[in-house]
């Protein structure tokens, strides 16, 4: 079956109908225009033409085809196919002859020479066409992309804050089809600075102009509103109504305090940002929806103090979804790991793309925009030296039910001498021993001989309790909370309070797992921070 | 193992079954607590009173034998009250919020008051 049916259809309606060529040719005046006759491309009438030898009589014709039936109500007698290297490219159409004789075999033998020296011609001519149109296509196409790539840049910041103790980075590669990533920094009241990374679904112009006006969005309701969820809620409220079918917006908001440390973020869709602690590598986990899909939804807002050394990594999905020949995915896990690794957050970003271009190898381009921020708060030479802060206790427990309570009261004992008030203290006291209780129950599996290994630590502002068990194989869970309803109505467990119920105790809870431990780490401010929350 | 053992005795205030719960409230306190919520009901009371105040430590399995306990009543058409609950406790309770189902009372003659109430 032949697969030319739009050049045919071309040829149907351009060509005037060919008068018989013993006739001298009429003035143009006395053309007759024959009425295009459309042939579907399953037409038989497609199969027969292609493998006839020569002009066809289709008064004669048997075949069941609406095209034929068309072609003989436009008064079409003789049809002679134009074939050239094997394929059917057109068919020049003769009505009766002005004589009112059939046409003769010296006519057909004409029409047929005629036809074979005319058809590689009309081919030529139609992929000249072809061609021409491609041509067009692709200027537009790259005309399309420089301007999406020149709304890009102009809404990407020309520097980088400057903030006293932290080393900021960012690295933007746009793939060719520019991809719709933007980053920001916007500064906030009382020094603080709100960074921004985020993703529009879709390419080219329109992603770039959803990207234009969530960016400016972003930085006129930044400074209004401060806490990143509602400043995504917001956002989001006035996207809905202004963005296209199919399309919405990824994106991570968060504001740092360069004083003391504290990052507060929420996160609409956005990939998870990892941090580089001296416990291994943790994640920033919010839960909200894309922006511009659902009018209504809420931001849940968390936050995290960073400590001294500390480097946050916020990354597009370019780099972690970016393939192999072998189309393998670089993944989130190199992502997180490579970030756990990194002491500086510029030598990180350098690393992230050196491995990414061992990964995918030379000449295979970029799928899509790689975006990557990175904070780091310095290592605190000069601010009084408390760094990492001190050790008040570093102990072990065997791995066996109802040793949660030795670690309570050792941590109770170690703490004794820092400003944790009564209420605040109980808290810690129960979320220490849940904490252990997993770690035996679900990390060590109840083996007495796996010990669980406790380490408190504190500094000028923070208490750190880190609990690691051995049982690195399994991921810890996220963070749920509990369907109470469903559970009193018998369709749940009752079980299962306990992570719920460690980070409902602490300030921050953050986890680190490696090839071989989990690590849980507690945190409990010991001053309120000065930014209080909005 | 540090802690003190749980135990419960039931007793009866007015026409409400009290259940004075004392030592630790986790995993291991299953069947005692079960025996006594059994106990209690024995009458066919509407309202039961969970005594919290010689209660030291609860830990997430406790929680959910309560929430166990809470169903169950609440399949019976039961009401549950408590008191005595520290002040920690009464936070959990809130986060939680098993306090959404369950009163929470500053002391024994409140609970059985607000039950008679009630009922």
């Amino acid at each position: 079956m032949t697969t030319i049916p739009s050049n045919l259809r071309r040829v149907l309606r351009r060509e005037p109908r060919v008068r018989p060529t013993t006739e001298p040719v009429a003035a143009p005046s006395e053309r007759v225009e024959a009425p295009p006759v459309e042939i579907a491309p399953n037409d038989p009438l497609v199969a027969y033409f292609s493998g006839a030898t020569g002009a066809v009589d289709i008064s004669t014709l048997q075949l069941d085809s609406p095209a034929l039936e068309g072609l003989r109500e436009a008064g079409i007698r003789l049809v002679v196919p134009l074939v050239s290297q094997g394929e059917l490219i057109g068919l020049l159409n003769l009505g009766p002859r002005r004589s009112e004789q059939e046409y003769s075999a010296d006519d057909r033998k004409l029409l047929n020479d005629l036809a074979g020296h005319a058809a590689p011609a009309v081919r030529v001519a139609q992929l000249v066409r072809e061609q021409e149109a491609e041509v067009r296509q692709r200027e537009r196409i790259e005309q399309e992309l420089r301007v999406a790539q020149l709304i890009q840049q102009q809404f990407l910041p020309h520097e980088l804050p400057d903030l006293p103790g932290w080393q900021v980075g960012a690295y933007y590669g746009p793939a060719r089809e520019v991809g719709g990533d933007f980053y920001d920094f916007i500064q906030l009241p009382d020094d603080q600075v709100g960074i921004v990374v985020g993703d529009v679904t879709d390419k080219g112009v329109p992603a770039a102009l959803v990207m234009a006006t969530t960016h400016s969005i972003l930085r006129a309701e930044a400074p209004r509103l401060i806490a990143p969820s509602d400043v995504l809620t917001r956002v989001n409220e006035l996207l809905v109504d202004e963005m296209p079918a199919h399309m919405f917006v990824t994106c991570l908001y968060a504001v740092l305090n360069p004083a003391t440390g504290r990052l507060r973020y929420a996160n609409a869709g956005h990939n998870v940002p990892y941090v580089s602690t001296e416990a291994g590598v943790t994640e920033l986990r919010a839960t909200g929806m894309p922006l511009g899909l659902l009018p209504g939804m809420e931001y849940e807002e968390k936050e995290a103090t960073m400590a001294p050394g500390e480097i946050v990594l916020l990354h597009s999905d370019g780099l972690a979804e970016a393939h192999n020949p072998e189309r393998e995915m670089f993944g989130f896990p190199r992502v997180a790991a490579l970030t756990g690794e990194a002491s500086d957050g510029e030598v990180l970003i350098d690393r992230l793309l050196k491995e990414l271009q061992e990964f995918t190898g030379p000449g295979l381009e970029q799928e899509d925009d790689i975006t990557l921020v990175t904070l780091g708060r310095r290592s605190a030479a000069g601010d009084g030296g408390s760094g990492a802060g001190r050790e008040l206790a570093a102990f072990e427990v065997a791995s066996e039910p109802g040793n949660e309570r030795l670690a309570i009261d050792q941590v109770t004992k170690a703490v004794a001498g820092l400003e944790l008030a009564g209420p605040r203290l109980e808290r810690l006291k129960t979320a220490v021993g849940e904490a252990t209780m997993n770690a035996i129950e679900h990390g060590n599996h109840n083996r007495p001989e796996l010990p669980v290994e406790i380490r408190v630590v504190a500094d000028d502002t923070d208490l750190k309790v880190r609990i690691t068990d051995q049982g690195g194989e399994r991921p810890i869970p996220e963070v749920e909370t509990p369907d109470l309803e469903a559970k009193l109505a018998g369709l749940q467990t009752p079980r299962g309070w306990g992570l719920f119920l460690i980070q409902e105790m602490v300030d921050e809870l953050r986890t680190a797992v490696d090839e071989h431990h989990h690590t849980i780490e507690l945190v409990m401010h010991l001053k309120e921070a000065p930014d209080a929350r909005s | 193992m540090p802690g003190a053992e749980f135990g419960a005795e039931v007793r009866q205030h007015d026409s409400t079954g009290v259940i004075d719960l004392h030592g630790e409230i986790n995993l291991g306190a299953d069947h005692a607590l079960l025996a006594a919520y059994e106990s209690a009901v024995r009458d066919d009371p509407r309202t039961v009173v969970l005594n919290f105040a010689h209660v030291d430590y609860i830990d997430s399995t406790g929680i959910a034998l309560i929430v166990g306990l809470l169903a169950r009543a609440r399949k019976e058409h039961r009401t549950v009250r408590a008191f005595g609950l520290s002040e920690h406790y009464r936070q959990i309770f809130a986060i939680t919020r098993l306090s959404d189902f369950m009163g929470i009372y500053p002391d024994e003659d409140s609970a059985v008051t607000a039950t008679a109430a009630a009922s």
